[in-house]
């Protein structure tokens, strides 16, 4: 395989199908339609099943169906259309069937705008639903990562048997960038064990989340968060350029994390101790990692498109004794470099001060 | 006239006496005890044997407690038939 | 149980089981009240999928509400839905496995409320599952609320000086309105008041397999049915309820059968 031309959202749609999506639902919104105008296509000429449904409340429950059947799959939308399909996350995630859903996110709350953003965060990393549960969230900073977390995200939504996210903002959802699609995959011949498919010759399954008993219920969120934890220690991932020595450590993903790069770049051609440090999952946090580059650095900088979400996050790793600091743009804005570049020299002369 | 009986499946019956008005003859009445979900589950007392088997009852039953036998038709047997079938339907009514 | 008996000695059989539980319901007891004709549709649907012989294909939808515990009743492989969400969830459970046999069963509230819009659609797009509508005119589950199909002065704990139109508007006539759809095949309202009704039901409930059996596309059977313990009624009173009530107001019929399920068992003549 070589390298082509790929926008971010079309790259999401046909690593999806080469990772073995057998069925997407889903509506259209700005900017995560091409997902979708894609999948209409591709999947249409795979025989493979597309569906546009009446309402995100619909697609998501189209996809716990599916999920519900053991197949791979999927759907895609942007934050208005996520807050819609909470009530689908938690039912998915207590029945432990697996999905995968891509978000693009766009300014909020309410309608906000089409711009890119990163104001689902905390939606998608702590309050993807009612009750105890979270999502594993993979957030890709350009369009070859965009291909390759997609994949891993059937893979982990499988091996887990839990939803997972890969979150992009517009930027990413929209942009073209050269990108290696991977080869696709041979489906599946058999479902799953558990998979609804008819009781034929065996006992019937159910798929299910409603447990009246407190003892029932309380064991299964034990499970769910037996399997959270496991989940905590074994794919934590993110990114490092520059810690080891750094001052000043930026924190901050996706298309944020892009910027924050260009910045710290330029800033260490002037020869200033800066380094940068991307959560790939933003679900599992990954804080062990975090907190060895916090207690190295004398300060973070954190960089988002929003009004300080995964801030909170970093905080907690950060503690009392490494200052933390925020840049974020709202409302659709992308910080530029220069923004970050001049926060970081700011923030590196206050600490040539305070020593 | 076909004749038959009831079986109802006491501890599965709710006493809701839906069947009591759908008997044509009438043969279907509370239980004075109660199964152990505290209900008084409907009993066959049919002393004439008059249950023609017709299955009105079961088809209104809504928690499916009753089966339906109908008689077949005999030839000579050593033992007057509805001995036998009014042991059947007492043995089944207490049980 | 043996489905003859034998005297001793004699070879002949002495009677023949002309009635018995489907083996397509579990051998559980049931949550519902006692005199609920929730049981009566259930055990209607089991005899359905025994005679059809389509239990190890069926693949059930269940709702939220009364019914919410069906999947405990039915012998199939089954999932339990969102609170109306069931036509959408039971859309992706068929459009990956076309061959299979799959149905919801819904409550008024789940189907005439919350679930509008996900049993409009399904409905429009002929997606080709079955769905057995039990229409009680109350939520049950949660207490004896106001449903959107309860009548027009029906006292309710959230109604209680009883349906006002102007507060709370009409109540909706939903097979009616699903036979409008294209998609739909079949779309009927049975009531379970007495016995001869009860039998109609199933007829009607077996011809929407049928339809689905025949990949026609979307079939749904409206069933008039009682809810004693929130009605504050009797068991038998609720059954004269329903048929002196609900039933003029929700006249029984056949609101669209394709030509194709003409002449079928429980079409019209």
């Amino acid at each position: 395989m070589s390298k082509q031309l790929l926008k971010g959202n079309v790259a999401f749609a046909e690593a999806a199908i080469r990772a073995g999506c057998e069925a997407y639902f889903g509506y259209p919104i700005t900017p995560q339609t091409e997902l979708l105008e894609h999948m209409s296509r591709r999947m249409i000429e795979l025989n493979r099943v597309f569906l546009q449904a009446e309402s995100e409340v619909a697609a998501i429950n189209m996809v716990y169906g599916a999920a519900a059947s053991g197949v791979r799959v999927m759907t895609s939308s942007s934050s208005p259309g996520i807050s819609l399909m909470q009530e689908g996350f938690s039912y998915i995630a207590g029945s432990q069937v697996p999905a995968v859903i891509i978000d693009v996110m766009r300014g909020g709350p309410g309608l906000g705008n089409i711009q890119p953003s990163q104001s689902d965060y905390n939606q998608v990393t702590k309050t993807a639903g009612h009750g105890d549960f979270h999502p594993i969230v993979l957030a890709p900073a350009n369009v070859q990562e965009a291909i390759d977390l997609t994949v891993l995200a059937f893979d982990l939504a499988d091996k887990y048997l839990t939803l997972v996210f890969v979150v992009a903002d517009g930027a990413i959802g929209q942009m073209m960038e050269p990108a290696e699609l991977p080869p696709m995959r041979e489906l599946p011949f058999e479902r799953p064990s558990w998979a609804l498919t008819g009781a034929f010759n065996r006992e019937r399954n159910l798929v299910n989340s409603l447990y009246m008993g407190v003892e029932g219920l309380e064991e299964l969120n034990f499970k769910l968060q037996a399997k959270l934890a496991q989940i905590q220690r074994e794919e934590v991932r993110y990114e490092t350029q520059f810690v080891e020595d750094a001052e000043v450590v930026l924190v901050a993903f996706g298309t944020a994390a892009r910027v924050a790069q260009t910045a710290v770049q330029r800033l260490r051609r002037q020869g200033l101790k800066v380094g940068l440090f991307r959560p790939i999952t933003l679900w599992p946090f990954p804080e062990d990692a975090l907190a060895e580059v916090s207690e190295r650095s004398k300060a973070l900088l954190v960089v988002e498109m929003n009004a300080g979400q995964m801030l909170h996050d970093v905080r907690l790793v950060a503690g009392i004794h490494t200052p933390v600091k925020f840049l974020g743009r709202m409302g659709g804005r992308i910080p530029l470099p220069e923004e970050v570049e001049h926060e970081t020299v700011a923030l590196l002369e206050q600490l040539a001060v305070a020593v | 006239m076909a004749t038959g009986r009831i079986v109802i499946d006491a501890e599965r019956c709710k006493g809701c006496e839906l069947c009591r008005p759908a008997c044509p003859q009438s043969v279907i009445q509370l239980a004075e005890s109660l199964n152990t979900k505290g209900y008084r589950p409907a009993m066959l007392v049919d002393p004439l044997h008059s249950c023609t088997g017709c299955a009105l009852c079961a088809v209104v039953c809504p928690d499916g407690c009753i089966t339906v036998y109908r008689d077949l038709p005999q030839k000579q047997t050593s033992l007057p038939k509805y001995e036998m079938k009014e042991t059947l339907a007492h043995v089944e009514a207490v049980a | 149980m043996d489905t003859v008996v034998f005297k001793q000695n004699h070879v002949q059989p002495l009677e023949k089981i002309t009635y018995e539980r489907p083996s397509s319901l579990c051998d559980v007891h049931t949550h519902y009240c006692p005199g609920c004709t929730h049981g009566t549709a259930h055990r209607l649907v089991a005899e359905v999928l025994d005679e059809l012989d389509i239990r190890e294909d069926t693949i059930l939808v269940s709702s939220v509400g009364c019914s919410v515990f069906s999947y405990n009743y039915f012998d199939v492989d089954a999932c339990e839905a969102a609170h109306g969400r069931a036509p959408a969830m039971a859309t992706g459970v068929k459009r990956v496995n076309p061959g299979k046999i799959v149905f919801t069963y819904q409550g008024d509230g789940d189907l005439a409320s919350i679930g509008t819009a996900e049993i409009i659609h399904a409905a429009a797009r002929g997606e080709k599952i079955t769905v057995i509508f039990v229409n009680n005119a109350i939520y049950g589950m949660t207490g004896g609320q106001m449903a959107p199909t309860s009548l027009l002065g029906q006292k309710t704990t959230s109604s209680p000086f009883g349906r006002d139109a102007q507060l709370a508007g009409m109540p909706i006539h939903m097979a009616e309105l699903l036979a409008q759809l294209p998609g739909t095949v079949y779309s009927v309202r049975r009531s379970l008041h007495d016995a001869r009704h009860v039998l109609q039901a199933k007829k009607a409930i077996r011809t929407a397999f049928e339809a689905q059996i025949d990949n026609l596309g979307f079939s749904v059977v409206e069933l008039l049915s009682s809810c004693p313990t929130n009605w504050g009624m009797t068991p038998n009173e609720a059954l004269t309820w329903v048929e002196e009530a609900l039933v003029p107001f929700y006249p029984l019929g056949d609101y669209k059968v394709d030509e194709r399920l003409q002449g079928r068992k429980g079409a019209p003549k």
